[in-house]
């Protein structure tokens, strides 16, 4: 056989930390994950730990919040441990929002004991013996693992009462979410799991000072807690030496776009976005040209070839434009037209705001006017003033994070693509072909050999030509659908 | 089942679970398995991995190979669903790419059986946290 790996780990991009089971382990098997040293961290923390230094470890480890913002994890532990209340929650957000991304649900799916055992690490160092994991109604395989794994800890007595004979008990309830973007917001999640609409609450208070009915409650995405049984049994310092100086660790990416390899990929921070995109991910997708990457999903923005060799890491994101985010990244080629891609970004926020305030309700609105205008072709150049300025007032006016980032996939696009927004609207060109309504069908006249094919097909007759003469496509009477151009064997009719 | 109230209680289902680390705690630890994981999370069950799995554990059995098929979740390669890891006895893991029932037959008679190499091999790309 040929060399199938295991021996020249070394030279491996990726390192499998929070997906370290997954795809290994029987996720509806939990002495699987027992064998794999699951729940040993647990067992260590309860008999050999105090809480303080629990909080520690994962201070010192670095790891900071994989969903979205990127805060100290330690740091949320602590503040949650210090505020003293009869009651306090553990809550995993598995509300994962962003279109295209599915890093949560996999871990769930295949993994689901690493996070209960995160859970009731934390309840642990904080103080709480409740926990809850806010899922989407959409993920009924992660859900179904969920449970099962729930019910097989309990009987394994690793939830409940008394663990590993000590006093401390914990339990884990699974809540529902119906699938709405702004309930992953914490403030709305929490609302959402107390019955209320899910809308958003100005911060402060955090949850961990108030959060579930008023009680300290320390909210963290799935794959942050997924990292945090191996940070406990490796060590603060081992974790920390994978990364950049201010993002330890790794983060788990859905691939996505024109990329061959789409699929999931964990890599140390610091890890560059070519190496992502063509090491990892096999490069473009029929060798077309690389266009953008957008990381951050609505909130986030797209990044270009300038950007290729910035290691990935929340702060350097965040300064060429865009943001970490939860992990979705979806690799753009020349035939995505970049007016296009903001449009449905904004598309999807004027969706999902909740309508609380006026900026994002109103405003996102606008924004997606103004754009789908300008792909119209009859956008100004006045719009795009009005879109940069509009952008700037909703991000500074917004409540919460939804509306705050929301202008980012606009303002990515107008600082890296200038020139195909003006393109849009002074040429009324879209270069990227994307955009029907500025596209024309042409017969290149050396090609066709005048078989009628593409006249029969016309569905609005736009198109006249003799027998074996060059035909002609009337561009007035064209309602672009495309047909002609499916149907000629030539290559006869193209689209500019 | 007793409850685990000390690390030796988990230590022990380790070690049952476990004869071998790399087996990574298939209940059947005879030697001779050839042990077969498919990834089912939603990417693998929707590219038709229940189809696989059913066939798999049924083909091996009629065809006498002592085998252990079980699920397993993503293994990352949503662009070649489903896919399969094969563990020939003494040997490393195989991960197999784009398996629908005709590959796995294919595999079962080429790799499992002859040793030969069959299409579709996707090779490891990673550390694990134990390198
Ligand atoms: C509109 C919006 C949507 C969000 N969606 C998610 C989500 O789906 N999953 C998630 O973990 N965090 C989401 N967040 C971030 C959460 O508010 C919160 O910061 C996070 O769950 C904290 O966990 P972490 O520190 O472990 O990342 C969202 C934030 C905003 C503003
Ligand atoms: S910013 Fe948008 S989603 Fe957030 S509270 Fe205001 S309207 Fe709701
Ligand atoms: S189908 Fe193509 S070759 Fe035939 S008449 Fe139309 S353009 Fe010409
Ligand atoms: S694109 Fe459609 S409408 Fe236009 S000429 Fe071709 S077939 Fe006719």
């Amino acid at each position: 056989m040929t060399n199938l790996g295991g021996s020249k780990m070394s030279q491996h991009k990726q390192i499998r930390i929070a997906l370290n089971n997954c795809g290994v382990i029987d996720p509806e098997n939990i002495k699987e994950y027992i064998a794999r040293d699951g729940y040993l961290a647990l067992g260590k923390c309860l008999t050999e730990m105090k809480p303080e230094d629990i909080i520690r470890e994962i201070k010192d480890s670095g790891l900071r919040g994989r969903g979205g913002g990127g805060f100290p994890a330690g740091l949320k532990w602590e503040i949650a441990a210090k505020n003293q209340a009869d009651q306090k929650y553990v809550v995993c957000n598995a509300d994962e929002g962003d279109p295209g991304a599915f890093m949560d649900r996999s871990i769930l799916e295949g993994d689901p004991h690493a996070v209960l055992e995160a859970m009731a690490i934390c309840g642990y160092s904080m103080g709480a013996t409740k926990g809850l994991i806010y899922i989407r109604a959409e993920y009924p395989l992660a859900i179904e693992r969920l449970k099962i794994a729930i019910e097989q800890a309990r009987e394994f007595g690793l939830l409940g009462k008394n663990l590993f004979g000590t006093d401390f008990e914990f339990d884990i309830e699974i809540r529902y979410g119906a699938g709405a973007f702004v309930c992953g917001e914490e403030t709305a999640l929490i609302h959402s799991m107390e019955g209320l609409r899910g809308e958003p609450t100005i911060k402060p208070p955090y949850p961990a000072e108030s959060g579930y009915f008023g009680k300290p409650t320390n909210v963290n995405n799935v794959e942050t807690y997924a990292n945090v049984p191996i940070i406990l049994r490796k060590g603060a310092n081992w974790f920390n030496k994978i990364g950049t100086e201010k993002s330890k660790g790794t983060k788990v990416f859905a691939l996505a776009g024109k990329i061959k390899n789409v699929g999931l990929v964990e890599v140390p921070m610091g890890t560059t976005l070519r190496e992502v995109i063509y090491e990892i991910g096999g490069g473009i997708e029929n060798d077309k040209k690389f266009k953008a990457v957008q990381t951050g999903g609505p909130s986030g923005g797209c990044l270009t070839e300038k950007h290729l060799d910035t290691p990935i890491d929340f702060d350097n994101l965040v300064q060429a434009g865009s943001m970490m985010g939860s992990g979705g990244m979806i690799v753009m080629d020349e035939d995505n037209c970049m007016v296009s891609v903001a449009k449905f970004y904004l598309e999807f926020t004027v969706e999902e705001s909740c309508g609380k305030c006026s900026p994002c309700r109103i405003g996102n609105k606008r924004l997606y006017e103004l754009l789908d205008r300008i792909t119209q072709g009859k956008g100004e150049m006045e719009d795009l003033k009005r879109l940069r300025n509009m952008s700037n007032v909703i991000k500074d006016t917004s409540l919460c994070g939804l509306g705050q980032t929301s202008p980012n996939p606009v303002l990515s696009t107008l600082d890296n693509f200038y020139d195909e927004y003006v393109a849009h609207v002074v040429d009324k060109k879209c270069i990227a072909g994307q955009c029907k309504d500025l596209m024309t069908y042409f017969v290149i006249e050396e090609n066709c050999v005048g078989c009628t094919a593409c006249a029969r097909v016309c569905p609005v007759g736009a198109i006249t030509g003799e027998k074996k003469e060059v035909h002609y496509i009337n561009p007035e009477i064209c309602i672009k659908c495309g047909a002609c151009e499916e149907r000629c064997k030539f290559d006869a009719i193209i689209v500019k | 089942m007793t409850k685990i109230k000390t690390l030796a209680d988990l230590e022990r289902i380790k070690n049952e679970m476990r004869s071998d680390k790399d087996l990574n705690g298939s209940q059947d630890n005879s030697e001779n398995a050839v042990r077969i994981k498919v990834g089912m999370g939603t990417s693998g069950i929707a590219s038709g991995a229940r189809d696989v799995m059913d066939f798999l554990t049924e083909a091996l059995e009629k065809r006498n190979i002592e085998a252990v098929v079980s699920q397993t979740g993503d293994m990352g390669y949503s662009y070649a669903e489903p896919t399969i890891e094969v563990r020939k006895p003494g040997q490393k893991p195989v991960v197999f790419g784009y398996v629908d029932v005709k590959k796995a037959d294919l595999i079962i008679e080429k790799y499992i059986k002859l040793g030969e190499e069959v299409e579709g091999i996707i090779p490891v790309n990673y550390q694990t946290i134990d390198d």
